[in-house]
């Protein structure tokens, strides 16, 4: 059997044990992140350049319906129903690597990070475009400098239209000028206190009123791609929290990137991203010094986020045997598939409904509709916001489901020793032994308090 | 199959204490209810995201309005009041309520929040009920709580939280329910013997799973055969499923909300979400007061003459700037406006002081300046409905707050 600290680094900073029982060595939680990544190669999922080209031809048939031109609503319903096949089918492939890789950090990471910078795939026509914003601003970048992530999450296309941001013109620009039109500081709001800051940072409204001034020209549309529109950029300097960005001259992108550079070196974000990932990998409550460390080489190596692991994985406070976090929806059904050995060929090859009964409505049941957090603040993290009557129940629900798709053949008491290792009680081995069947007992297994934190 | 499910009573009891044991809740033993401390009615409802009380109910009759508002305020677009203020034409449907003098509201109201005008913060504060003294987030217990805490007689059934999200508002130490659509669970008795024995040690989980099989315990009655055949299983979570998805909506929460207030509660609450609108607003805005209006009327049409006793708060973390934004749209602000209605009410009109729009009026020279703090009408609301001591409004339901004069919000 596994040691039990490879055990807990497995379920604290992965998707738990494999069929087998088996975990990577402690050690080496980190260690995938340096090499190729494997699962993305394994299960390919397309960039935002194939499926942004899918949603500016869907836009046109879709236009060409509202014009009512001849056999236009059949081949859009078509192409409609063609681009949701499209969605799931990356979604599959989201839970398999997830489920099948041995770099289950790099899998956890880019979750975190896509909570961080939050989107939603509901409405501001983003569904069939947000997981690919995750495979092109996150993924890549998780374990680059912050700032590199920084922008490129802030100034992907996706995020300028969650966030309105194509939406805001420099009220002193040309377009400004002449149409009235003027700024939204939604963008600039959530960058200072969602993605670098964080809300109890040292910046005021004026500094928000400034970047939102300072934002004006991005801009995208699926027609013509990204583009700087210095007609709508506010001319003019900038002051955020104290330093000047543009100038008289043509408003430039890279004086918005300088900005985010500095947002990103900021002592208070280094604070605010140690916090999250604390929060996140370790305890709602984490130590103090696990914090401390964090932030400390966050400045120290000007936020390269490699360093910053490092510490998180190695730190005493990260160590401890006590699991202190309810796992969330998508890491709870991801690990119960990994523990139950689950068919990766079968999940590629799930048709439409299936998909939709057996994990997307669970998910959404359990409270963590997939791509469609609350707000752009993300999903909660505290374990009494998923561990409640309602959320245990579907748990529960699912796992009668799961167990009865996935894993038909295992024994209770063998599951329970399989899927937590040394961290299965003898208890709950025991008790799970006492079921009226095989099915239930092994569901019983996921439902219990062991299986459901991390 | 699907209706006579959703048709089911399904509710849950709910505490904060931590590791509460199940023979605490009186729903084990639904005979023994005491009788409800009052005969009057509260509703709050939490406008999440910043409702623009200045697009809700428009300040035409002032000399500032149309300049800062050149489309959302356009005139004649309103429903006229024959006074200084008209409502959004999507308020249609509230009208009779309205001209019943049913209908009110509060205006340039705001809950102490200043300045970061962020939206977790804002409504942790109104659910809170605390001032900026105590720090954001510093209290996590809600003011409806306490109030409860500070009546004899309260029971499980008194007050009830509906619908998925958390309400801050009914945390806390007194005994509350919760109800949500969609709650169901099929497992065995024994595999419910086992799960109890699982989560007795553990707090967090005994908690949930204990309160998880009380409803199940109720379930159980009506549950067919031997409830192990898989597929069986499988339709019946999906066809659950599937109905969940639309029983959310502000009307399924009104209609639990009224049902439950016919018996023996007198406190619910619940959200309904969507005000934040930063683009487009005169489309935005349709659908969370199409909402409000759907959830007022069903409250009403279900309450029927409990709807004479009942007063419903509806009010939000923060609202909107003065001026329109470059996307007709409008921004984070401060003051905003609060919604009454109820049979209880003296409605027909808007209460407050108004601070004016012109030049020096605006707070930071952005948003409506409050003149109000929107927990004096809450606390006066919970005075005329529940009797209770100004002192003990003041000092524990809403620490630190200054009631001042009382606009008699109530019959």
């Amino acid at each position: 059997m596994i040691s039990e600290r490879d055990a807990i680094s497995a379920i604290r900073f992965g998707y738990g044990l494999a069929a087998d029982g088996s975990a990577p060595k402690a050690e080496a939680v980190r260690q995938g992140l340096a090499g190729p990544d494997l699962a993305a190669v394994e299960w390919p999922i397309a960039g935002f350049d194939v499926r942004s080209e899918e949603a500016r031809a869907l836009g046109e048939l879709r236009r060409a319906r509202r014009l009512k031109e001849a056999g236009a609503e059949e081949v859009f319903k078509s192409a409609n129903l063609e681009a949701q096949l499209l969605v799931l089918g990356d979604f599959r492939r989201s839970v398999l690597r997830a489920m099948t890789t041995k770099d289950m950090f790099r899998e956890r990471l880019v979750r975190f990070w896509a909570d961080h910078f939050a989107v939603s795939a509901r409405g501001k026509g983003l569904a069939t475009v947000t997981t690919a914003y995750v495979e092109d601003a996150i993924r890549p970048h998780i374990a680059a400098r912050f700032s590199d992530l920084l922008k490129a999450a802030v100034l992907h296309p996706v995020m300028l239209i969650y966030l309105d941001q194509i939406l805001s013109i420099g009220p002193n620009s040309k377009i400004g000028q002449s149409s009235g039109k003027g700024l939204n500081e939604n963008l600039a709001r959530e960058v200072l206190e969602l993605h670098t800051l964080g809300v109890g940072g040292a910046y005021g409204q004026r500094d928000v009123r400034e970047l939102a001034e300072l934002l004006t020209g991005l801009f995208y549309n699926f027609r013509t791609g990204f583009k700087f529109r210095h007609q709508a950029a506010e001319p003019g300097a900038e002051r955020v929290l104290g330093r000047e960005y543009g100038g008289p001259k043509r408003a430039r992108l890279s004086d918005i990137e300088a900005a985010l550079e500095a947002l990103a070196r900021h002592p208070d974000t280094a604070h605010h991203i140690a916090r999250k990932l604390a929060v996140h990998f370790v305890s709602d409550d984490p130590a103090d010094d696990l914090i401390e460390d964090m932030a400390a080489v966050f400045l120290a190596t000007d936020g390269d986020l490699m360093a910053v692991y490092e510490v998180l994985v190695n730190h005493p406070a990260a160590q401890v045997p006590t699991l202190q976090k309810a796992k969330q929806p998508f890491d709870f059904m991801v690990s119960s598939l990994r523990a139950m050995g689950a068919d990766p060929a079968g999940i590629d090859q799930m048709n439409r409904p299936d998909t939709r009964r057996q994990l997307l409505l669970p998910l959404q049941v359990m409270g963590q509709s997939w791509e469609a957090p609350p707000g752009p603040d993300g999903w909660p993290e505290a374990q009494v916001d998923w561990i409640t009557a309602q959320g245990l129940a579907a748990r529960i629900q699912w796992a009668l489901l799961a167990v009865g798709l996935f894993g038909q053949e295992l024994d209770p008491a063998t599951f329970a020793r399989t899927a937590l290792g040394p961290l299965a009680t003898p208890r709950l081995v025991r008790s799970v032994g006492f079921a009226e069947s095989r099915l239930e007992g092994v569901a019983l297994v996921l439902a219990s308090p062991e299986f459901n934190r991390r | 199959m699907t209706e006579r499910l959703i048709s089911r009573r399904k509710f849950i009891s709910r505490t904060a204490a931590l590791g509460c044991s199940l023979a605490a809740s009186p729903l084990v033993t639904p005979i023994t209810l005491a009788a409800a401390p009052w005969d009057n009615r509260l509703v709050v409802i939490i406008l999440r995201g910043g409702m623009d009380g200045l697009d809700v109910v428009r300040p035409v009759g002032d000399p500032a309005f149309a300049a800062l508002r050149p489309t959302l305020g356009a005139p004649g677009a309103g429903i006229e009041t024959g006074g200084f203020f008209a409502l959004s034409q999507h308020l249609e449907g509230l009208m009779p309520m309205w001209q019943g003098g049913e209908l009110g509201f509060a205006h340039a109201v705001s809950t102490p929040y200043r300045d970061k005008r962020s939206h977790f913060d804002g409504q942790d504060l109104l659910e809170a009920g605390t001032g900026m003294d105590v720090g954001v987030g510093a209290v996590r217990t809600g003011w409806l709580n306490r109030m409860l805490e500070t009546v004899p007689g309260v029971t499980a059934e008194t007050a009830f939280a509906v619908g998925r999200e958390d309400l801050i508002i009914l945390n806390g130490a007194a005994q509350i329910s919760s109800w949500s659509p969609d709650s169901r669970m099929d497992l065995s008795a024994q595999g419910q013997r086992i799960l109890q024995h699982l989560y007795h040690d553990d707090p967090l989980f005994q908690e949930a799973g204990n309160l998880a099989s009380d409803l199940v315990e109720m379930l159980d009655l009506e549950v067919d055969g031997d409830g192990m055949d898989t597929d069986d299983q499988t339709e019946r979570m999906m066809a659950q499923m599937t109905t969940a998805g639309r029983a959310t909506r502000a009307k399924s929460l009104a209609r639990f909300a009224a049902e439950r207030l016919n018996e023996e509660t007198r406190v619910a609450a619940f959200s309904i979400g969507g005000w934040d609108t930063h683009r487009t607003q005169q489309n935005g805005i349709e659908r969370p007061l199409g909402e409000l209006t759907d959830a007022l009327t069903t409250l009403k049409a279900v309450l029927g003459r409990n709807w004479d006793k009942t007063c419903v708060l509806a009010m939000t973390e923060f609202g909107r700037t003065a001026r329109e934004n470059g996307t007709l749209g409008t921004d984070h602000g401060t003051a905003g406006a609060m919604v009454m209605a109820g049979g209880a009410i003296s409605g027909g009109k808007v209460y407050g002081d108004w601070p004016g729009l012109g030049g020096g009026d605006l707070y930071q020279d952005r948003d409506l300046m409050p003149t109000a703090d929107v927990r004096a009408y809450a606390a006066f609301a919970m005075q005329g409905l529940f009797g209770l001591d100004r002192s003990l409004l003041e000092a524990q339901i809403f620490p630190g707050l200054d009631m001042g004069v009382d606009p008699r919000i109530l019959l």
